[in-house]
């Protein structure tokens, strides 16, 4: 059934939608039309005036091994970004559905990490695992592990990594519960009769019928890897040591807002906004297409 | 196969008891149909011979063997769930596969069952469909495949007809029946609907608020209800039941008026106690003959049979509501008065206090 409202006067629906529109437009679409005209600039050394290059900005940065270099890392980063919140926070789902007794409190606690802001979130990392008087880098050290993410460009990398994905795990932990709650209890029931373990259930029953969730969250994930964890690497890394841990979004600013370079980083905005549309398309495509059991 | 003996089962949940002690013996083969309303806990019995659930008290044996403490795949048991419970991402096949494979059976060996399988119940078309790409007496059938392909020694059933719609359901309880036949193995069948328990149970086990009212064949349940309860819960419309007080052959209505049973002997002492009559066994009598009179206040034609619903009248008892079920050729209309006859041996008696048959 198709719902329909009505409007009597022809000129209602656009006023309703007008707040949304100039959101939209102000702050959206104005500052990407920004970012596509200014990649196609130069500006003089001084800043004063600039010329029109066509496309060169783009065609310097794919000669650019730092650029290159950026996008390898952002892979990584991505990568196990992704792979570390999404098995944490599966993990904890299932375990968390199997919880009777204090379930509540159990997702409270699980989900407060969401809530903390990404600058927050890294400045508390970085205080745990700071060389000289981290808690845990203490730790560390003291049991014998080699660790100095001041210096060490891994283990710099290993940090933010868990970092971002500590603070992504919330939300992945709520969409996989919910998606483990969606699951008949009856067929997990049948499966026992038919004589499977419990690791044989999950594996031929529940991951196969999560795997609507995982996909979403995978795109999610890898949209907040690619973009928002901006605040973290700048309060714990600000990209290094060295490139070490320069993401495409954090290049994009250094290059912009450190190194002057606009045109360049506009160019890289604009690129980074074809990711985001190619992902965005993916998503829709299977949304549209997903199955319904 | 095997036998089934449960030993005065309990179960509470926290200080709840919901399953108050009780005690079945299955024979080999034999085909056990467990009714009662919804929530006198059926189901919770039959998921803890499955091991769905803790036992609280009491033992439960299958085949000679305490399973009290197995879990389900230790049980050598399949059941059929309510809703089905097919897995969605699996084709017919593997639905029906999956507990062979998980027995490691060859390939071969698990193609030639569920082959098997499949040809009883004609779902050799299907094999390689989806569960959402069958209709709902089909997925019926998927699940009956899956317990059907391993061969248990008990087959339990939760409720399996009761998705579908009036017909099929029909035609599926007779499929169940003969299917159970050729098989002959072992059956718990767990059911609200009393018509499914009367045609598909060698014996009824009727429970009512956690306890089993009576175990026994369908006829003697029908014919020598042990207690009110069973008597109200089996057969359809509801037996009539009459409170009074009984002595030698005379039962004295509450509401004033008595009946009289020629010589039959009711009771020896005079006791308070509810008098039933199933509306089948009132019949049309001439005016002289008859021992109740009913004025009838709505007619169902069902087409072989008509039923009279309406109240006694006259001098005797008026007042208590009362249902005949006549032959189809008898009009009646609604203001008709009509005299009637029980026959004292269609009469069942219950204590007024413990409802248990006098
Ligand atoms: N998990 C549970 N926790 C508490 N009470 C339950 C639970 N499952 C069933 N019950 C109670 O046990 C009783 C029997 O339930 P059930 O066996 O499902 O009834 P039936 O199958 O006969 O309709 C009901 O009163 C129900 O409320
Ligand atoms: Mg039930």
């Amino acid at each position: 059934m198709e719902k329909r409202v009505t409007f009597d006067h022809r000129l209602l629906p656009y006023l309703l939608l007008t707040p949304q529109l100039v959101v939209t437009i102000v702050f959206f679409f104005w500052p990407a039309a920004q970012a596509l005209y200014q990649s196609l600039l130069l500006p003089d050394p001084f800043g004063l005036s600039s010329r029109f290059v066509w496309l060169s900005n783009f065609e310097y940065l794919f000669n650019d091994r730092y650029y290159l270099e950026a996008f390898t890392t952002t892979a990584v980063f991505t990568f196990f970004v992704t792979l570390v919140s999404m098995s944490m926070a599966l993990l904890f789902a299932v375990l968390a559905d199997q919880v009777i007794k204090g379930a509540s409190t159990y997702k409270t606690l699980l989900i407060w990490p969401y809530a903390v802001a990404p600058a927050v979130a890294g400045v508390m990392w970085l205080f745990m695992f700071q060389p000289s008087i981290g808690v845990l880098a203490f730790y560390m050290k003291a049991v014998g592990v080699p660790w100095n993410p001041v210096l060490d460009g891994t283990h710099a990398m290993t940090l933010v990594i868990l970092a971002a994905a500590w603070k992504q795990i919330s939300y992945n932990f709520l969409f996989f519960l919910a998606g483990l709650q969606a699951i008949p209890k009856s067929l997990i029931e049948a499966a026992a009769i038919d004589g499977a373990g419990k690791w044989h259930r999950f594996r031929t029953i529940v991951f196969p019928l999560l795997s609507p969730t995982t996909f979403f969250l995978l795109v999610v994930n890898v949209v907040y890897a690619f973009f928002e964890t901006f605040g973290i690497i700048h309060t714990m890394t600000a990209g290094g040591p060295g490139r070490s841990t320069t993401i495409l979004v954090y290049k994009v600013y250094s290059d912009g807002f450190v190194g002057q370079d606009l045109g360049s980083s506009a160019a890289q905005s604009v690129i980074l906004m074809l990711v985001v549309g190619v992902l965005t398309i993916i998503q829709f495509r299977y949304i549209e297409r997903r199955v319904h059991y | 196969m095997a036998t089934i003996s449960i030993r005065d089962i309990r179960k509470s949940y926290g200080n709840t008891e919901v399953i108050h002690g009780v005690s079945i013996d299955v024979a080999d083969g034999e085909f056990i149909v467990i009714v009662g309303p919804s929530g006198c806990g059926k189901s919770t019995l039959l998921r803890m011979v499955a091991g769905l659930e803790r036992i609280t008290g009491g033992t439960i044996d299958i085949g000679g063997r305490v399973v009290n403490e197995l879990e389900p795949r230790e049980r050598d048991i399949a059941m059929v769930f309510q809703n089905y419970a097919l897995y969605p991402h699996m084709s017919v096949f593997d639905n029906m596969a999956y507990g062979l494979k998980i027995a490691g059976q060859s390939k071969e060996e698990i193609r030639a069952r569920v082959d098997k399988a499949a040809a009883m119940l004609q779902l050799e078309p299907y094999l390689d469909r989806k569960p959402r790409a069958l209709s709902g007496g089909q997925r019926q059938r998927v699940a009956m495949g899956r317990a059907l392909v391993r061969d248990p020694a008990v087959f339990l059933f939760d409720e399996p007809l009761s998705n579908l719609d009036a017909k099929l359901r029909v035609q599926m309880r007779l499929e169940i029946k003969q299917l159970q036949r050729s098989v002959g193995t072992t059956s718990l069948y767990v059911t609200h609907d009393q018509v499914e328990a009367m045609t598909l149970a060698d014996r009824l086990v009727v429970m009512n608020g956690g306890i089993a009212e009576q175990i026994d064949t369908p006829m003697a349940v029908y014919e020598r209800p042990a207690t009110r309860f069973v008597a109200g819960f089996i057969g359809s419309p509801a037996m009539n039941m009459l409170e009074g007080t009984a002595k030698g052959s005379i039962f004295a209505l509450e509401g004033g008026g008595r009946l009289t049973f020629g010589d039959a002997e009711l009771a020896e002492t005079e006791r308070p106690v509810l008098l039933g009559v199933r509306p089948e066994h009132l019949k049309l009598a001439a005016s002289d003959e008859a021992a109740l009179e009913l004025s009838v206040t709505a007619v169902e034609t069902l087409g072989a049979d008509t039923l009279a619903h309406g109240s006694l009248s006259g001098a005797n008892g008026a007042g208590s509501a009362l249902v005949a079920r006549l032959p189809g050729s008898v009009k009646v209309t609604p203001g008709d008065t009509l005299p009637l006859a029980i026959d004292a041996r269609s009469v069942h008696l219950f204590d007024a206090e413990t409802g248990r048959r006098v």
